[in-house]
């Protein structure tokens, strides 16, 4: 069993200059500046990569699997997400890059755009049989789920409750390749911090078939070289440009081909469609794509190239795909027989921002945390470590820090004392006082 | 505990703040979801309609063992008509809120539907008091 509350995104202590830029952006309120650096909070850390995009020191970094993970297995198939096809310019086919790729130390290649694919049409029956159940959120960001989890716990039974494309890619090659001898391993080529988080720690099912997974920047450099050398380009690409359209915002919510609905992208747009979803303001939509990155999975921390670029070359790749329809993927997009596509398990409310389990403490501690807050001067600058006033006075509620920790506060205190110390200053002993 | 919140007529980028707030302050006592959607729900509706009808007003929360009430407090025109102002579908909202997709007719009959007690008292010319409970619970 892997550490409950494992993350793919860090902190590199020695790079970090605690400049409190990164505790603005975090979506949880999950990052704070203490002792001259950040640190996280890992049970509100839900993967987005924000702090990664932000930090100016570089000091926030994903950590994903290296490719010498692969000397460990028999047979080794690579996964790759329909980002990888918006890494290289669009006159690069689609081949020649999985050929590239396999040649990286792979046995097989299988597109995880072929079996988006087989979730597009699922997830279309799906939202056709639960019409006129409330909005679906698509699960397939995993950030999106892990939100869910933790600030929006009402809207959980409005998940659609099936695997990611990554995970039914690894199933199917599994399943594909069960009779051969050997150690059989996946491992999905991502754009995105939080897979790593999602194969360690999965949601809706017990445990991952992915074996591992490799950051596209991490094998960017050897794989555009491979790309520059392949001489005879394999058949690979089987996905036709319904998949391959995932990569970017609104790929999923078109190829769902649900009547009314919305797509979304940036991890700030997708918390306000959440809340008007909660508030119930969202009506007369059946499904909403929420991608935690800008642009989708282009956008993701692990790729390399400019997200609006590469939205532009998967855009241009789906208009040549679609010119050449018998590319339409093979497996009529239907799961292959033993591969099961549904979560197993029951998602439950992580509220990582409850103040106490008992009601009638929490209310006390909220009691504090009111008066404490207005006596705050409600700039929330930062300067304390914490993102905002209000945050800041829950820390000293929950006893993480102290009042002084406020600039202004503590410049109040030492006025105080100073205006206290000169009026003792100024008395005299009494036998000298006439 | 209380809460008090100021609503800004007209503004519907600043419409549904305190309803968030309030939201955010249920989850971290821990009130259970099904409650806190209801009240989302409700107080949204009610927030939504001061700023549509009323030019704004005032909020109350109340969160007590377990009940939530809130109190909605505006000066604007009164509803003369309650009960065809409760009929679905009903509605005299301005065109500008309906083209933001607000004014459906659609919210008293939202907040009825998601509280568990809802009393109007309004006079027209002097305004209107809308007072919701909410029961804390699975």
């Amino acid at each position: 069993m892997e550490d409950h509350y494992f993350h793919s995104v860090t902190l590199d202590a020695s790079l970090c200059k605690g400049c409190t830029v990164c505790i603005k952006g975090c979506p949880t309120e999950a990052i704070r500046v203490q002792k001259g650096r950040a640190w996280i909070i890992p049970e509100r850390c839900i993967d987005c990569g924000e702090c990664i995009r932000t930090c100016p020191s570089g000091a926030k970094k994903a950590i994903s699997d290296p490719i010498s993970l692969l000397e460990q297995f028999d047979y080794c198939v690579a996964i790759p997400a329909p980002t990888l096809y918006g890494q290289f310019r669009a006159s690069v086919s689609c081949n020649r890059i999985l050929t590239a790729l396999k040649s990286l130390g792979f046995d097989d290649v299988y597109e995880v755009a072929a079996a988006a694919e087989i979730l597009s049409h699922e997830t279309r029956d799906f939202l056709i049989q639960n019409k006129g159940k409330g909005t679906f959120i698509s699960s397939s960001c995993p950030v999106i789920v892990r939100l869910v989890e933790s600030r929006f716990p009402s809207l959980l039974d409005q998940l659609v409750p099936m695997i990611s494309p990554m995970e039914l890619s690894a199933r199917i090659v599994k399943e594909r390749e069960k009779d051969r001898p050997g150690k059989v391993g996946v491992f999905f080529i991502s754009p995105c911090a939080a897979k790593v988080t999602d194969v360690k720690n999965p949601r809706g099912i017990t445990h991952s078939s992915v074996d591992g997974v490799i950051g596209i920047k991490d094998i960017y450099k050897e794989l555009k070289l491979a790309v520059s050398q392949v001489e005879e380009e394999e058949p690979l690409n089987k996905a036709s440009a319904l998949g391959i359209s995932w990569a970017r915002t609104d790929g999923e919510g078109a190829a769902v081909n649900s009547e009314n609905h919305i797509s979304v992208d940036g991890i700030d747009h997708v918390i306000d469609v959440l809340e008007n979803l909660e508030n119930g303001h969202i009506r007369d939509v059946d499904f909403v794509e929420l991608m935690s990155c800008p642009g989708g999975c282009v956008g993701g921390p692990l790729a390399v190239e400019n997200p609006y670029v590469a939205r532009s070359i998967v855009s241009i790749r789906e208009g040549r795909h679609r010119e050449e329809e018998s590319l339409s993927y093979a497996e009529s997009f239907h799961p292959p027989k033993g591969v099961d596509l549904l979560w197993t398990e029951q998602l439950e409310s992580r509220a990582t921002h409850l103040l106490d389990p008992d009601y009638k403490t929490a209310i006390k501690m909220m009691e504090e945390i009111e008066i404490i807050r207005k006596g705050l001067p409600g700039l929330d600058c930062g300067s304390c470590g914490a993102p905002s006033c209000r945050a800041l006075a829950e820390d000293i509620v929950l006893g993480k820090t102290s009042e002084t920790d406020c600039v202004f506060k503590l410049r109040e205190k030492i006025r105080d004392l100073t205006r206290e110390m000169i009026q003792l200053e100024s008395r005299m002993p009494p036998g000298l006082d006439r | 505990m209380n809460f008090e919140y100021q609503v800004t007529g007209d503004d519907f980028s600043l419409a549904g703040r305190a309803s968030s707030d309030i939201k955010k302050k249920l989850k971290q006592l821990g009130i259970p979801s099904c409650t806190i959607k209801r009240t989302a729900i409700s107080m949204y509706e009610a927030e939504i309609n001061m700023v549509i009808h009323a030019d704004g007003g005032s909020i109350s929360i109340n969160i007590d063992d377990d009940i939530i009430s809130i109190v909605l407090k505006d000066t604007g025109p009164g509803i003369p008509d309650l009960a065809l102002a409760m009929q679905e579908g009903y509605t005299t909202a301005s065109e500008a809120a309906r083209e933001l997709g607000f004014g459906a007719g659609m919210g008293l009959m939202n907040i009825k539907r998601n509280s568990d007690n809802l009393t109007i008292d309004s006079i027209v010319g002097q305004g209107t008091t809308v007072t919701i409970l909410l029961k804390i619970g699975e």
